[in-house]
């Protein structure tokens, strides 16, 4: 089949659907590859890049949709773009289904079959077709460089011969791909980062980014497996506790960075106007949500504002498109995989299958019909995974544990004692004193032997053996007493031998037990 | 030399054996522990030989040179892989000499001041050499089976606790019949029983639980010389039996724990039933390359290595050295996790690393490391297996539930590495081989390590 770009009407834009990468691996499914031409300049893709990688260089757009079968793009389609389209041919690009009813009506009309990247599901197999993530991964990194630009100072902190420099407070809003690259973007320029999200389970992932998660009390909290990953709108009691909680920050943090959206609606109001006038003159808001109408009502949807109180707010919406090269890679990447999906054999040939979850939850018109709200996919977006809380014991109970615990071991220790003591007393009620007084010295060193080699290092077990053994050695004085003592030759033989191999022992035992310790070198 | 200047003497050796053994508490005071241990030793044995009732002959120095000879030659000679074998021979060198002190003084005339006195006389020359005689058969097989000599499989006999129980209950009848005074061949018969009791217990104890049978068997060594003290009348040999002899017991404690068995479970061999059904193992083992190995340690901050049996077998300790030295180098950080009963001895696997130059303080034990494999990007595990056995956990039918393990299964990636598909020495299936963040890497420990190491530079 054949695939092609054409450049991006939208002013400002300057993504382009499919770079030379990107061309040459959809060669590799099979397809052919057209360009309408500088459709990379702003992206800093030549037309001779394109070339090279084998595509072909179109003049226009028009020429461009005449000759392609699969049509991709980034932005959604204009109405002069969408009358291009004949029946039977593929668009796959952003579309915006839910707020553009119209486009999707006419592209029911013209019978164009419509892919709608945003709608690609968020399971993992559909991961690499993500584009939402992934421009949402860039949306957040820029959104700290532009706040870096417009703050005026140091992120981190710093401790010079001028003076100490305090470290910079970032507040994120919404933990999404967009809040989470946010926050690790601020982190690594070494600021303090806080962070919310109504959605508690993604508490974790926030600290694991190194962030301090802010903790909101709260009963109804949301599951956010149940939609899909995405957050839902708020009850009006959570929503008090929540703007509490963040005029408490406004007057701390230099830095603001919302990136709540819930899919489908206007961004929710976040960051009202009294926390801005709380925040201290120089501080920066980016708002991530100004296209959806802003998380701070103040932002102006595609500008830079100050407000009175000297506060910048950010409302840029084309972060992606401040790095058009990068956002390109991974877009085309994203549009790569959706086509290598539709390319199943690998022949070249598109085969549109709306049995396939992710297909046909990201087709949005398909033979002259309009197929969106696709129908639930058949996948749990996110394995939902309630863990049961052991409840945790109170310090009476620990305490109470504890003495149950320290009782036992009394009453253990007890019973042996006296056991012991029955024993000995048994053993002394017939045993002459010439014996006990051996005895004595018995018991005591089998003491002494216990209370020593508890202290011994559990990595010298080892070498432990081994001087043992030698100690153990000392059985020759048995052997040397009766080497002399007089009875037949067998005693003495046997008692040459018995010094013979203790001896052995001896010595021995002692020379492996140095090797051995000269070899534990520290580092 | 007067009797009272050799108490004297006998008193310096058992602080100095005390010492010696205290000073164990750490790496760098043991090097000087053992120069107490070699200087008690030299006092007790210079008293006695110039004390009353010992002469000087060539012969006797002869002997002791011989001895000498032998024992330097052995200890500079064996390799530290060879290490549990060494222990085990030199442990049975003590019950024989044991055994021979005992005979000689049942052999030797003796007068006794009361009757008392001589009953103890006769308990303890018995106990003497039954002690010495389980030390001496069960050491020499202990050695066999270390030494790869003898199969390590356990030898079940059929009835092999009637036949336990028959060769005690015969020593013990023959011990009544000794001290009634029917003669000196009661004692060879026991001695005899108790040769071949030592034996059976030993072989029907497998492999794993060697560390167990070597610290029991160092136990029975100073229980043994402690007997013989007793016999001789002599204090020395008393406390230092007794310090061998509970150091032995402390240890056997120490393994037993770490494999949450009994003492007399492990003691009478064989592993106790499982109570139910092994737990269903989903997954398959997923194979990988040293490319694959390399470059996630590449990608790795921390790394954990768990070295068993197997990094022993393969005398692969080098070259984890090797791998050891070159990922410090680049600033990872590298640590070993070490299992009580990892290897074939108590404190096995720290003395192959020690020999192998890793120092010993990215060395630790189980419950010093246990909690940061959370934090470990990746661990590799070179010949271990029942240790590191998740099921000890997680399936409470598992014959080894409720066993303290290394939780390496918390890291972010496991690499194994391992001969075969085979089962570890409990026969058990070990989950963590199928584990979605496992990943096996098959072949000789060494073989494996080696090829990794071209990968790394």
């Amino acid at each position: 089949m054949r695939i092609g770009s054409p450049k991006e009407v939208m002013p400002g834009e300057a993504r382009v659907a499919m770079t030379p990468d990107s061309a040459l691996q959809l060669q590799k499914l099979g397809h052919e590859c057209f360009i309408e031409t500088s459709a990379g300049m702003a992206a800093r893709f030549s037309d001779q890049d394109y070339r090279d990688a084998g595509v072909t260089v179109l003049d226009n757009a028009a020429q461009l949709f005449e000759r392609v079968d699969v049509v991709t793009k980034v932005r959604p389609p204009i109405e002069s773009e969408l009358d291009r389209l004949s029946p039977g041919q593929t668009l796959i690009g952003f579309f915006d289904p839910a707020g553009n009813e119209a486009l999707l009506e006419k592209a029911k009309a013209l019978k164009a079959n419509v892919i709608a990247m945003e709608m690609v599901p968020r399971i993992s197999r559909a991961q690499k077709m993500d584009a939402l993530s992934s421009m949402a991964n860039i949306a957040g990194y820029r959104a700290v460089i532009e706040a870096g630009n417009n703050f005026g100072r140091f992120f981190t902190g710093q401790i010079t011969a001028a003076g100490k420099v305090p470290p910079a407070k970032v507040l994120v809003v919404g933990a999404g791909v967009a809040g989470l690259a946010a926050i690790g973007t601020a982190q690594s320029l070494g600021a303090i980062v806080r962070a919310f999200d109504v959605r508690p389970e993604v508490a974790e992932q926030i600290e694991s980014m190194g962030a301090e998660f802010l903790f909101l009390d709260f009963d109804d909290s949301q599951d956010g497996a149940a939609t899909g990953g995405y957050a839902a709108p708020s009850s009006p009691e959570f929503r008090e506790k929540q703007l509490a909680l963040f005029l408490g920050q406004a007057s701390e943090v230099d830095i603001v960075i919302t990136t709540a959206l819930i899919p489908n609606r206007e961004a929710p109001e976040l960051w009202t106007k009294e926390m801005v006038e709380k925040m201290k003159p120089g501080s920066v808001i980016v708002d991530l949500a100004a296209e959806k109408g802003g998380n701070c009502k103040l932002t102006v949807a595609d500008e830079k504002i100050v407000t009175e109180n000297g506060v910048t707010i950010i409302g840029y919406t084309d972060f992606p498109s401040r790095m058009a090269a990068q956002a390109s890679t991974l877009y085309s990447t994203n549009i790569r995989h959706m086509v290598a999906d539709l390319t199943p054999e690998k022949d070249g040939q598109i085969h549109h299958n709306m049995d396939d979850d992710v297909i046909r939850s990201s087709t949005v018109t398909f033979n002259g019909e309009i197929t969106f709200p696709p129908p639930p996919p058949k996948i749990q977006a996110i394995a939902s995974k309630k863990v049961e809380k052991v409840p945790e014991k109170t310090p009476e109970e620990k305490a109470a544990d504890e003495t149950e615990a320290f009782a036992k071991a009394g009453r253990q220790q007890t019973k042996l004692l006296v056991i012991g003591a029955v024993l000995t007393a048994l053993i002394g009620s017939v045993a002459p004193a010439d014996f006990m007084q051996h005895f004595i010295v018995f018991v005591l060193a089998i003491f002494i032997g216990f209370q020593v080699i508890w202290g011994v290092a559990h990595s010298l077990h080892t070498p432990l053996m081994a001087i043992t053994n030698a100690i153990s050695g000392i059985i020759v004085l048995g052997a040397l007493l009766q080497l002399n003592a007089d009875g037949s030759t067998v005693v003495t033989v046997l008692a040459g031998i018995a010094v013979l191999i203790a001896t052995v022992n001896i010595v021995g035992g002692f020379m492996v037990t140095r090797r051995m310790l000269q070899m534990f070198k520290k580092s | 030399m007067t009797f009272g200047l050799q108490t004297a003497a006998y008193i310096a050796a058992t602080v100095l054996f005390i010492l010696a053994l205290g000073g164990l508490s750490n790496q760098e005071k043991a090097k000087r522990a053992v120069w107490f241990g070699i200087i008690g030793m030299a006092i007790a044995v210079i008293a006695t030989i110039a004390g009353p009732g010992v002469e000087v002959s060539p012969m006797l120095i002869g002997i002791i040179v011989t001895g000498a000879l032998i024992g330097a030659l052995v200890a500079n000679r064996v390799e530290m892989t060879g290490m549990p074998q060494l222990v085990a021979a030199l442990h049975s060198f003590v019950g024989l000499a044991a055994v021979f002190i005992g005979i000689n003084s049942d052999m030797t005339a003796h007068d006794f001041p009361s009757s008392a006195a001589q009953v103890i006389h006769e308990v303890e020359v018995f106990l003497g050499v039954f002690i010495g005689a389980v030390t001496f058969t069960g050491s020499i097989i202990a050695y066999g089976k270390l030494a790869g000599k003898i199969g390590g499989k356990a030898l079940i006999l059929p009835g092999r606790h009637l036949w336990n129980i028959f060769l005690v209950g015969g020593s013990l009848i023959l011990l009544v019949m000794y001290m009634n005074h029917a003669g000196s061949w009661t004692l060879y018969a026991m001695t005899i029983l108790s040769l071949i009791l030592g034996a059976h217990l030993v072989m029907a104890i497998g492999g794993a639980d060697m560390p167990v049978v070597v610290s029991m068997l160092n136990s029975y060594s100073g229980w043994a010389a402690a007997a013989t003290g007793f016999l001789l009348g002599n204090d020395l040999l008393i406390v230092t039996g007794a310090l061998v002899g509970s150091s032995g017991a402390i240890l056997s404690y120490i393994m037993c724990k770490a494999m949450n068995r009994q003492f007399v479970a492990v003691i009478l061999g064989g592993w106790g039933d499982a109570s139910g059904p092994a737990m269903e193992i989903d997954g398959e083992q997923v194979a990988i390359d040293v490319d694959g190995v390399a470059s996630s340690l590449d990608d790795a901050d921390s790394v954990v290595i768990v070295p068993g049996y197997g990094m022993a077998v393969a005398q692969a300790q080098q070259s984890v050295s090797e791998l050891t030295r070159r990922l410090r180098a680049k600033g990872k950080l590298v640590r070993f996790a070490i299992h009580p009963v990892a290897g074939r001895l108590p404190g096995h696997m720290n003395v192959l690393l020690a020999e192998a130059k890793v120092p010993y303080d990215i060395v630790l034990e189980m419950d010093e490391i246990n909690d940061d494999f959370a934090n470990t990007d990746v661990v590799i595990v070179i010949g271990s297996n029942d240790i590191v056995n998740p099921a000890a956990q997680e399936d409470p039918n598992s014959p080894i539930a409720g066993m303290p393990v290394l939780e390496v299964w918390n890291a972010r990636q496991v690499f194994v590495s391992k001969r075969g598909q085979g089962t570890g020495y409990s026969g058990i299936e070990n989950p963590l081989f199928f584990k979605e963040n496992t990943r096996m890497l098959y072949g000789d420990a060494k073989a494996s390590l080696d090829e990794l190491l071209k990968k790394i530079n």
